[in-house]
């Protein structure tokens, strides 16, 4: 089976600062990956390189066999991609309803044609939201929502994109513990469905029942990769960022 | 109200209009009318790419003088009636705006803008070395007394002043099934965050190239009349600051966020402008206008509209 | 004979260059480091040529000495206009549709009233220095061209000093990377951007009397100059001088030669075309950041 997500050795400076370095990183489908680090470690550069929001200076990115390296940010949405943001990025002039209508409009409906009807796009945004929580808000502004709430935003988004492979960047900080436990759930729910995760997060008790397999990167490199009991357990991973 | 009924109404609006200045049957109105139908069309050209992509746009007066050259150069090359020159300039504006577009659009909007603000000067060095144009000295366009539409006969000003106000039904009609559209969802993303429009799936590039496509081949609209409206180009006037402060002040000020902003915008200055043209100065209706933008970008960012949306809001709330 | 033609060409196209360097020095503070960008810079030179114009008709002062003494009134200016800026625009995150538009039109409101006041005619000024050549061999040196070159050059060389050495230049360096870091410094962020677009306008002061000494000026000039100032400026590396030095000395020979074989016509054309050409393929510039 090809693995879904293939990261070969990619590196990536800005200026004289490394922020990635040699990363091989393979992920199969449906499964949940963690991924941990201090913060500056490169992780939010790894997903961009990933999602085509920046482009790797060595090395390749390969979705489903196909190699990525050239394509734009949409085009990698477009093949199944979806990615939340660390810090929110809503459209301001938008309702929430409508924030999440462009990904229906512009990823789903370039991937299967215009089968969904105006009336069809408004149930499935409302579905989405309800999902997150926020079906309240529906037809508030980014800029009445918490931080809190503009995250799940974020991860509603990227679920409207109908992805493949969806990457959370740290959807849960400043969660009190059932909302994390929602959206766990979730999560989990999306990944029986087919749908293979990469969680970034700081909360190491909701990284740890949540996945298959956990990584570690720090200071743009990969230190660790495997399952997440032995992982936790490594000197190194606890050195560089568990701490005692 | 759907894009058909709209248009209707449009139509039916400009028909009316129309008909009561046939039958007023003043000349000056024409010209007068023709200047303000004019703004129109360009305020709600820039407003595509200004005010629903964010994309500042500082050559209009480079789009429309193109459009104003188009129709000289076809004028001694080989002369053809007002509509097809319109869609000339349509076409040769359009294509601009996409090279432009193409070249400067992948970097930030602040290079886009000031490159558009070059190109103006540009051009106009290239129509003032280019004799076949006039150059410097500038062309002359005679043009017939009257002229029949539909078996009537009309003033030729009477004539132009038909053309433009179709061309602003037109305009106006496609900003507003824009704005409802899906493209107009995917200008809004790209106001507001071009990362996560990109992330979200929006071809960011190519919408943004629709924009100055669309602005540009408006622009070559409105000024392909010209020469035949002023029976004397010169590139100074083509290409004239005052189709690029008035481009941006008009929509600036009459609201940016929808199609009525410019056409409020564009009426309301407009007869401002000619209103103070006749009394004051040119250059002094010029001055306030300048004035006017500065105050209004300052402390009215949604412009007139917008005043009167969050005057509504107000009133709602108990 | 072609020769000769071809030297001078270059010379002057250096001598040139040299002025076009301290137009844009401002533009290199104020959109290099502090991301701001006004378009309304070369209104500000205009304005300082004509200044410079009417005081050397009136008193016969030298126009650079002009400039010198109304620099802190061109400093004050700039904080002012500065902290409309700030207020309006770059507090509420809206600096690119809307600051845009105020600079736009800040740049109009300046040229119409330049031309209510002193009508379109062609200004120019009386020195010393404007008239005679020094002759070395094939080269001609016009003092005219060649005293703003080196006030040019001085000035340029006190920018440079004052953003390596002085810590108040560096504050301005840093604030273009990592505002946070100058809070953390005790350094308030808003107060050294407003020293430094300070410091932008007041280069303007100097460059539009060195403008006004080189060629006689009318309000529309400054548009002209926009092409140029904004082409050097990318093309040099948003935000280095010495890049901004070479680039406008390249810029100045090319259009002196594009001048002297093909007529004075086509200059403005030349800044667009580099603009458009390092845009398309370099936009980082020649040493870029």
């Amino acid at each position: 089976m090809t693995a879904l997500l293939h990261v070969n050795n990619i590196s990536k400076r800005f200026g004289g600062f490394v922020a990635l370095d040699g990363i091989e990183l393979v992920l199969e489908p449906g499964e949940r990956l963690g991924l941990i680090g201090p913060n500056g470690s490169g992780k939010s550069t790894l997903v961009n390189c990933i999602c085509g929001a920046a482009q790797n200076e060595s090395g390749s990115v390969r979705f489903e066999g196909h190699l990525v390296d050239g394509l734009s940010a949409h085009q990698r949405t477009h093949r199944g991609m979806a990615r939340t943001f660390q810090l929110p990025r809503p459209f301001h002039s938008l309702n929430l309803v409508d924030n999440l209508r462009i990904p229906l409009l512009y990823t789903v409906r370039a991937r299967m044609g215009p089968l969904r009807s105006a009336g069809d796009l408004d149930t499935r945004c409302h579905e989405l939201l309800e999902m997150v929580g926020l079906a309240k808000k529906a037809k508030q502004m980014p800029r009445d929502l918490t931080q809190v709430e503009m995250r799940k935003l974020e991860l509603a988004r990227a679920m409207a994109a109908e992805p493949k492979l969806l990457i959370a960047d740290e959807s849960m900080a400043g969660l009190s513990r059932s909302e994390i436990e929602d959206i766990l759930t979730l999560l989990v729910r999306l990944n029986e469905h087919g749908i293979t995760i990469i969680l970034i997060e700081h909360i190491m008790s909701a990284v740890m029942s949540f996945s298959q397999r956990l990584a570690v990167l720090v200071s743009g490199k990969k230190i660790a990769d495997g399952k997440p009991e032995d992982v936790v357990r490594d000197p190194e991973v606890v050195g560089a960022y568990l701490g005692q | 109200m759907n894009t058909t009924t709209f248009s209707f109404i449009a139509t039916a609006v400009g028909l009316i209009v129309l008909a009561f200045a046939h039958w007023l049957g003043i000349d000056y109105f024409f010209f007068a009318g023709y200047t303000i139908l004019q703004f129109i069309v360009l305020a709600t050209a820039w407003n595509i790419l200004g005010g629903y992509c964010g994309y500042v746009n500082f050559g209009s007066a480079a789009f429309f003088g193109l459009g104003a050259y188009s129709s000289v150069f076809m004028h001694n090359f080989f002369p053809m009636p007002v509509p097809i020159l319109i869609v000339i300039g349509a076409v040769v504006s359009g294509i601009v705006g996409f090279g432009m577009g193409y070249l400067t659009l992948r970097l930030r909007g602040a290079f886009f803008a000031i490159a558009t603000l070059a190109l103006a000067v540009v051009l106009q060095t290239l129509v003032v070395n280019w004799q076949y144009l006039g150059g410097a000295r500038g062309a002359y366009i005679l043009r017939p007394e009257n002229i029949a539409i539909a078996g009537i006969q009309v003033t030729y000003i009477e004539y132009l002043f038909v053309l433009m106000l179709a061309l602003a039904v037109i305009a106006l009609t496609t900003a507003r099934t824009i704005e409802r559209s899906r493209l107009g969802f995917g200008f809004a993303t790209i106001r507001d965050d071009e990362v996560a429009a990109e992330a979200s799936g929006v071809p960011t590039l190519r919408v943004k190239l629709i924009a100055t496509t669309l602005s540009g081949a408006f622009m070559g609209m409105a000024g392909a009349p010209f020469p035949y409206y002023i029976g004397y180009v010169q590139p100074s006037s083509a290409f004239g600051l005052e189709y690029a402060v008035n481009s941006i002040a008009m929509p600036m000020i009459g609201g940016t966020t929808s199609w009525i902003g410019p056409l409020v915008g564009a009426v309301l200055l407009g007869s401002a402008q000619q209103y103070a043209t006749v009394t004051i100065s040119s250059a002094v209706n010029l001055l306030i206008v300048g004035l006017m933008l500065v105050a209004f970008v300052i402390i009215a960012p949604n412009g007139l509209v917008g005043l009167v949306q969050e005057h509504l809001r107000g009133r709602r709330r108990p | 004979m072609e020769f000769n033609l071809l030297i001078n060409a270059i010379i002057a196209g250096l001598l040139l260059g040299g002025f076009y360097a301290a137009v844009t020095a401002g533009i290199s503070i104020s959109f290099g480091m502090l991301d701001i960008v006004n378009i309304a810079h070369p209104a500000f030179i205009i304005l300082g040529s004509y200044i410079a114009y009417i005081v050397n008709v009136n008193l016969g002062i030298d126009p650079i000495i002009v400039s010198i003494l109304v620099l802190p009134a061109f400093y004050f200016l700039g904080a002012i206009v500065y902290q409309v800026y700030y207020q309006a625009f770059e507090k509420r995150g809206q600096e690119s549709l809307r600051g845009l538009a105020f600079f736009f039109g800040l740049l109009f409101v300046t040229e119409v009233s330049l031309i209510l006041v002193f009508g379109v005619d062609y200004r120019y000024v009386e020195a010393a220095y404007i008239g005679p050549s020094i002759h070395i061999g094939l080269i001609d040196l016009p003092l005219r061209m060649l005293v703003p070159c080196l006030a040019a050059l001085a000035m340029f060389t006190v920018l440079q000093l004052f953003v390596t050495r002085t810590f108040i230049g560096r504050a301005v360096m840093a604030v273009s990377q990592d505002q946070l870091a100058l809070r953390l410094m005790a350094v308030d962020p808003i107060r050294i951007k407003r020293i430094a677009f300070g410091i932008s306008i007041a280069t303007a002061a100097v460059a539009g009397a060195l403008l006004v000494v080189i060629q006689p000026v009318e309000p529309s000039v400054g548009r002209e100059y926009i092409g140029r100032v904004f082409a050097i400026c990318v093309l040099g590396g948003l935000g280095s001088m010495p890049g901004t030095l070479i680039a406008a000395m390249l810029l100045g020979v090319i259009e002196s030669l594009t001048s002297t074989f093909y007529g004075p016509s086509w200059a403005p054309a030349v800044a667009f075309g580099f603009l458009l050409l390092t845009l398309a393929f370099r936009p980082a510039g020649l040493l870029g950041r």
